[in-house]
């Protein structure tokens, strides 16, 4: 209906009272600055299809377990809780059970780590050993130097600790040592504390490279002549496809270095166990920290892992994975060489994910409803760092979908790439240099 | 009608699907309280065996974007001879197609800003810088480029310098390979619902968005304080009043049922102007016409399931 068609009703009738806005949240003036950041990104919506079905997902990062003996697991939780409940369903200790801290070293000898029980605590998941590290030594404002890109979920801690992210680069090697030099340099230039320098040296998520053997001990002296904790933070690190895991750099620094380990990848995820090794000032600190935080982590949890590396072949399970994913690995960089020729990618020598270059011109985080579109799925490469870059990458995870899944999901995969470099073609448009902050996908992505 | 027997349609495949389950799950939950025996079903291979099962006695696809809303499944319901809730197949394609709705509404006499749709097929055969410049002669700026086809502000951007157009139309295309331009219209925005419970369509009191921090996008939607919204709209009487009739005119002219929600921008000199319709308007925490329908003083549940009852009379 047009203006003049309108009907001149209550012309002269009061204005009526305003009515009070909303903002759908009686609390949002009491949130603490912190949570300000927390958004729902529309990239995150998206990432809504990617479990179904149809879709073949190389987003997620979600561990292969059908090869787990889950009989045999299912007798040990009945066992735990039907011979030891009542120490299975009670709390227990702040720095975690005996027992497990034991056997949580042997695991830690295989990369070299000579530690003591006493070194260990046991956390909800190294996730919360994260939180828990930087909780206790990031104030707001303070630097972390991570590397270029990262782990979406340290970024995610570090975001919620108002830390400020630096990245130094990392290539086929690893994070470069002279890279680190000169960023450390220059925040020590401006005047700016470094707290923690953050790494994951094996098999890096998102970028699959491992750091060389001749670079561990430089980053280290380079870390020590700043002043600055290393939090080495290793889930993959027993999940090489050849040759003997490299040593881990806890190995290598007692003091200098806070070491992260899980039984997420190497075993599975659902019980959440997760440890931190620490230099012991930092470990009493760290326990203290913890119990404020869950009072303890899960008995059962922890008793059953710890059954479960007493009485099962975990050695061997370790290398059934270490093979499921050298497949997988082997089909997602041929698919991508048949694929994709004129994107580059790194080829990981073990772990869950490549990190893909696009081909000139593409923007994989534009491109990702279009992917959607065309049942595929990925994590755009802005998501690994925190302030904006990585428009032009993309992380693609073969753990999950099998040999024939990935191959398909490339082959989508280019289609889309196709589509999106016509576009690209016409308009001209570049990836966005400072495009935005992406939340992380859900856990629960496959 | 007797026991079930409600089957709300939730997720689908499209951008939309997390926005989908939301409101499925809102919605279920408000029947259930109704009284009503509810299920929630995933648009998937497993549907029309389920519905053969279930034999609900009606449907309420709360589908939002791509089959969903664009009749696709609405045609398979009146196949199976499935009553349910909103537009019939017709009326679905014809509001999912914002030129094509923005033309019917035209007709009907509602203002709608000046627009022009382009497929990416175009923009190669005539160039796209030439193309770019000749919209921004005719239309101007500020601009606002969208999907032809979608919601919840996906692929949407207010363009105010004409070096942005191209990441725009790139970032619209993503969406689907039509994408519309219009003249970006200032003032008051707001959203009103229409719902039929059996005796007529009755306009809701309008929701005035006014976002607190950045635009009105994804994030800003389904999060809730970024916005800040007044029901009733803050408007006078008389706007008061065309507002109501613009949503109805709309809801009449899409040959819409059950339900509607149309986007429309109030300019300063009161004149509405439309921007868009949803046949499945959003039903989550943070969704419009369920706010609209509280401040008219519905309950929910009793809303809903008036509009269950009166599409499974009609």
């Amino acid at each position: 209906m047009s203006e003049n068609q309108t009907p001149a009703r209550d012309a002269s009738s009061p204005v009526p009272t305003p009515a009070a806005g909303t903002r759908l949240d009686p609390w949002i003036g009491s949130y603490a600055d912190r949570t300000h950041g927390m958004r729902a990104s529309e990239i995150r919506a998206l990432f809504a299809v990617a479990n179904r079905p149809e879709v073949v997902s190389l987003a997620g990062g979600m561990p292969y377990l059908e090869g787990l003996p889950l009989e045999a697991l299912a007798e040990t939780a009945r066992e735990v809780i039907a011979q030891r409940g009542t120490v299975a369903m009670q709390y227990g200790s702040g720095q975690g059970d005996e027992r497990l801290r034991e056997q949580i070293l042997d695991v830690m000898r295989l990369e070299g780590i000579e530690a003591h029980p006493d070194d260990v605590v046991v956390t909800t998941g190294s996730q919360q050993a994260l939180d828990l590290v930087t909780r206790l030594f990031v104030n707001p404002g303070d630097v972390v130097v991570a590397e270029a890109p990262s782990y979406v979920g340290a970024l995610g801690v570090f975001r919620a600790y108002q830390a400020e992210v630096r990245h130094a680069p990392l290539d086929e090697h690893g994070l470069v040592p002279e890279a680190l030099e000169e960023t450390l340099a220059g925040l020590a230039a401006e005047g700016r504390r470094v707290k923690l320098l953050y790494l994951v040296p094996n098999f890096h998520n998102p970028a699959g490279v491992t750091l060389s053997l001749e670079r561990r001990p430089r980053i280290l002296e380079i870390a020590r002549r700043y002043g600055v904790l290393v939090l080495e933070d290793n889930p993959y690190g027993l999940l090489g496809f050849e040759g003997e895991p490299l040593p881990a750099l806890r190995s290598m620094d007692d003091e200098g270095v806070i070491y992260l380990g899980s039984f997420s990848k190497t075993f599975a995820p659902g019980y959440r166990v997760g440890w931190a090794v620490a230099p012991h000032a930092v470990r009493e600190k760290l326990v203290i920290a913890s119990e404020s935080a869950i009072l303890c982590p899960s008995n059962a949890s922890q008793i059953a892992i710890s059954t479960y590396l007493a009485t099962h072949d975990w050695r061997g399970q370790v290398k059934q994975y270490q093979e499921l994913y050298r497949e997988r690995r082997d089909a997602m960089v041929s698919a991508l060489a048949e694929h994709l020729p004129d994107a580059s990618w790194t080829v990981p020598d073990g772990g869950f994910y490549t990190w893909v270059r696009m081909p000139e011109g593409i923007d994989a985080q534009a491109m990702l409803p279009r992917a959607v579109t065309a049942r595929v799925a990925y994590v755009p490469g802005t998501a690994f760092y925190a302030d904006g870059a990585g428009a032009d990458h993309m992380r693609l995870s073969f753990c999950y979908p099998t040999p024939e899944r990935i191959r398909e999901g490339v082959r989508r995969l280019a289609g889309v790439v196709a589509g999106e470099r016509e576009l690209v073609e016409i308009f001209g448009t570049t990836p966005e240099a400072e495009g935005r902050v992406v939340d992380p996908p859900g856990p629960d992505l496959t | 009608m007797t026991t079930t027997n409600v089957l709300v349609l939730a997720g689908g495949l499209s951008h939309e699907r997390d926005v989908s389950l939301r409101s499925g799950r809102r919605v279920a939950e408000a029947l259930r309280g109704a009284g009503l025996e509810v299920a929630i079903h995933d648009v998937d291979d497993d549907l029309l065996p389920a519905l053969a099962e279930l034999r609900p006695s009606i449907v309420w696809p709360l589908l939002h974007g791509a089959s969903g809303e664009d009749g696709s499944v609405r045609d398979i319901l009146e196949l199976v001879g499935q009553p349910y809730v909103g537009a019939d197949p017709r009326a679905s394609r014809v509001s999912w197609s914002k030129p094509i709705a923005k033309t019917v509404v035209s007709r009907a006499g509602v203002a709608t800003p000046r627009f022009v749709t382009l497929p990416q097929s175009l923009f190669r055969e005539l160039g796209a810088a030439r193309v770019l410049e000749s919209i921004t002669g005719a239309l101007g700026l500020p601009l606002v480029v969208k999907p032809a086809k979608g919601g919840s502000a996906l692929g949407v951007t207010v363009v105010h310098e004409a070096a942005a157009l191209p990441r725009a139309m790139v970032d619209a295309y993503a969406y689907g390979e039509t994408a519309i331009i219009e003249q970006a219209v200032s003032g008051t925005e707001v959203a009103v619902s229409v719902v039929d419970t059996g005796s007529g369509p009755e306009v809701l009191p309008a929701v005035e968005i006014v976002p607190r921090e950045g635009p009105y996008d994804y994030d800003a939607r389904y999060v809730p304080g970024r916005v800040e919204y007044f029901t009733p709209a803050r408007l006078d009487s008389g706007t008061t009043a065309r507002v109501a009739e613009t949503a109805l005119t709309v809801h009449e002219a899409l040959g819409l049922r059950h339900l509607s929600r149309s986007d429309l921008i109030v300019d300063d000199d009161g004149v509405p102007w439309f921007v868009d319709i949803n046949t499945a308007p959003g039903m989550t925490e943070t969704s419009l016409l369920p706010q609209a329908a509280l401040a008219a003083g519905f309950e929910l549940g009793d809303l809903y399931a008036r509009i269950v009852r009166a599409a499974f009379g009609g």
